[in-house]
């Protein structure tokens, strides 16, 4: 078992809580991760990467090789191609759909939609309005990791225990809001499959 | 076993807690700066049993961690390596004084320079200094390397370097954890005169020094972190140091390599085992995760007569850092990716934030420069920075750190006028002090704007050495009173800042403009923690 996930965004996205949430209930379900993080400069609303790598055997390079990434979860439409080359063939692109706007040559979010979409496995959420809808607006990206969900070769219940993890210094509500949003991007994914 | 999910930089952290250190002293750096963070979190730091406080610079925190190890404590020390630089003073001499208590010094460097100004590498550093160092290749050998370097540094009385690189220093991964040493006593060296270098003194300690280089090699030798795996297939010997071990592995579990492998983590570097990969292989290639070291030495002047193949000769970029595919093309592999980014992608650069107070500066600057002509504003290393790019284009220079001042003295000492310096709280405590006294000394036409965010904005937010102190500071030093202004950099304030920056201009001597406003970012994390802690509640 080998699971290769680029996680991207911007700086600010938090990007660094989905990694933990993901390598957390790989933890929990026996596997090992490593996990290498952005931080410094670009984290000042520039565009950010973290490289999350799960297995069950030994993982040496802390860095996904160019082409054998299984997956690109992004928080936005254009940081989810600019790491492309990292995916293999089949592998499988979830993203936000919304554009997080803070350059002035933003692309054409239509064009991005169709680039995106002409990936086979590719699934574009408006996590942001559907976390609004759940009165969840800071879990879009839980959303985003419940429809991951599918494809990571972690059980569901791991997960809602990086959660529980992640989120349970905050107090109950909190985890509980989150794990709803789980739920919520794991349905939409299964039925979208 | 206790088993912890820790970043390269953490593992340190835990590693010189768990060696029995009795404090960590350093000034923030990427990609060093959560070495100290983690310990200051740490249950110790809070009982107080470990010191654990930010210093003004790197060599005020090179110089605290040798007075404590003159103390007899174990002592940390972390930076960037460009911090080093600062430090160079305090650490090259380190090692001709020795240490009483264990010395490590942990540098951070940033090959392919993702939040830098330059890829020095570190290991250049310690050849200088003619000490040990060590270059772990994942967590579990920063967590190991650190606990060994301690022991190191007691065993022959002489401080030691720990090189991590950005990608180790910023990649979790789990740890196992050993028991924690017992910290040192107080003690004071056998010989009051080892401190005092002196020339008689320094001679008697540098040939000390020199005494050990052999028993260094010795050391590098036997050093578990330095291993030699032999192969079946003599076609090829692989040197590899450091985390570069990790991207050869992971190529040659993709193919079945048979190859020869030296995989060195302690320097100097082991003389026996390089001859030994080297006799036994037709050719070598050298993969490094910095400048080629290793590489220069096994060449020499006289190229030896097989093929030595890395950085210099092209088959590794001659720059950056490395990864699994520059591993893989320097092996010979086939690197196929499916897929390109479309070219109507744009950049995103990094910019300051909505609402912080470096944007209002800027606009007021950019304002009134357009009375005094372009590239007259001399500035330095901080979030501030980024009003290099656009849409502010307000500077014209980054060096290191504390240069935007001496800068502009020296641009002004050759007539250019205005002479602007623009530099941030942080960095003039680091390194600006002095460069504005040499000001305050000529009374140098010179207008410096300090950037005074009450914190290390860059790095994370941490606490800045001058704080509240910035105006007394500047005055205590001879800048005249009346041209030592304070603003707060608003919106609002706009046409007042225009106006009291055209007035300092128009001063033929030094001043300076202290632009407080709390950085936009701690501003807001302090406003969560207290309403949480319930000490303030919001009213919609
Ligand atoms: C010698 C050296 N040490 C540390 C750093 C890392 N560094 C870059 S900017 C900065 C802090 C700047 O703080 P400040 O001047 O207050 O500006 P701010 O980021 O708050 O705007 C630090 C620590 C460096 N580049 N060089």
């Amino acid at each position: 078992m080998k699971k290769d996930i680029i996680l991207a965004g911007v700086g600010g996205q938090g990007i660094l809580s989905v990694a933990a949430v993901i390598g957390l209930a790989a933890l929990d379900y026996g596997l090992v991760i490593k996990q290498s993080e952005v931080h410094g400069m670009s984290q000042r609303g520039g565009a950010v990467i973290s490289h999350l790598r799960i297995s069950d055997k030994e993982i040496y390079s802390d860095l996904i090789p160019e082409g054998k990434a299984d997956m690109i979860i992004s928080m936005e439409p254009l940081e989810a191609l600019r790491h492309i080359s990292f995916l293999k063939p089949g592998g499988w692109i979830i993203s936000n759909n919304k554009p997080f706007v803070n350059i002035p040559d933003y692309p054409d979010k239509n064009k991005l939609y169709e680039e995106l979409n002409s990936f086979p496995n590719s699934l574009l959420l408006n996590s942001d309005e559907l976390a609004k809808k759940i009165k969840a607006p800071k879990s879009a990206n839980i959303i985003l990791v419940g429809a991951a969900s599918l494809y990571l070769g972690i059980p569901f219940e791991n997960l809602e225990n990086g959660i529980k993890q992640i989120f349970g210094r905050k107090g109950e509500e909190v985890v509980a809001i989150n794990l709803q949003a789980l739920k919520l991007g794991r349905e939409l994914a299964g039925s979208s499959a | 076993m206790n088993r912890k999910l820790l970043l390269g930089d953490e593992a340190i952290a835990q590693g010189a807690i768990d060696a029995g250190i009795s404090g960590v002293y350093a000034y923030p750096g990427t990609p060093s700066t959560e070495i100290m963070e983690y310990i200051q979190k740490s249950k110790f730091a809070k009982e107080g049993k470990i010191h654990a406080l930010w210093s003004a610079n790197e060599k005020t925190a090179m110089e605290a961690a040798l007075g404590m190890s003159y103390a007899g404590k174990r002592a940390l020390v972390c930076m960037k390596h460009v911090g080093l630089n600062v430090a160079a003073d305090a650490f090259m001499n380190s090692a001709i004084t020795g240490v009483g208590g264990g010395l490590v010094v942990a540098v951070a460097d940033d090959p392919s320079m993702h939040s830098s100004q330059n890829e020095q590498d570190s290991r250049y550093y310690g050849k200088f200094a003619q000490i040990i160092v060590l270059e772990p290749s994942n967590q579990q050998e920063a967590y190991e390397m650190t606990l060994g370097a301690f022991e190191l540094s007691e065993k022959y009385g002489a401080p030691v370097l720990l090189r991590i690189t950005t990608r180790l220093a910023h990649s979790r991964n789990g740890v196992d954890l050993q028991e924690r040493r017992k910290p040192n006593e107080i003690s004071l060296p056998e010989d009051p005169m080892q401190f005092v270098l002196l020339p008689s003194v320094a001679k008697k300690r540098y040939k000390i020094l020199l005494s050990l280089q052999n028993e260094f090699v010795r050391e590098s030798e036997t050093s578990p972190f330095n291993k030699y795996f032999k192969g079946t297939n003599d076609k090829l010997g692989i040197i590899t140091t450091g985390i570069a071990f990790n991207y050869l592995m992971e190529n040659l579990s993709e193919g079945d390599l048979t190859f020869n492998v030296l995989k060195i983590g302690q320097y100097p570097i082991p003389i026996e085992l390089v001859n030994k990969i080297y006799n036994d292989s037709e050719e070598i290639l050298v993969l490094e995760e910095g400048y080629p070291l290793v590489e220069e030495y096994l060449r020499g002047l006289i190229a030896p007569s097989k093929k030595i193949m890395g950085r210099l000769t092209g088959e590794v970029p001659r720059d950056g850092e490395l990864n699994p595919n520059i591993v893989a093309i320097a092996l010979g592999f086939k690197m196929e990716t499916s897929f390109e980014p479309p070219d109507f992608l744009t950049n995103r650069p990094p910019a300051l934030c909505p609402g912080c107070g470096h944007r209002d500066v800027y606009k007021a600057l950019n304002e009134v420069m357009e009375n005094y002509g372009k590239q007259k504003v001399f500035s330095d290393i901080g979030c501030y920075t980024l009003g290099a790019l656009p849409p502010f284009n307000s500077i014209n220079s980054c060096v290191d750190m504390g240069a935007s001042i001496t800068m502009a003295k020296g641009a002004a000492d050759a007539g250019l006028s205005p002479a602007i310096a623009v530099i941030g709280d942080s960095t003039f405590t680091h390194s600006g002090i002095t460069g504005l006294l040499d000001a305050v000394n000529e009374n140098s036409p010179i207008t410096v704007i300090i950037l005074d965010n009450s914190t290390v904005a860059m790095t994370g937010g941490q606490k800045a050495s001058g704080e509240g102190k910035i105006p007394q500071i500047c005055k205590g030093l001879g800048v005249e009173p009346e041209h030592v202004r304070v603003v707060e950099p608003l919106p609002k304030n706009h046409k007042l800042m225009v106006e009291i920056f055209k007035e300092e201009i128009e001063y033929k001597g030094v001043s300076v403009i202290v632009a407080q406003r709390e950085c936009i970012q701690t501003l807001t994390r302090r406003k969560k923690a207290l309403i949480k802690s319930k000490k303030i509640t919001v009213t919609k």
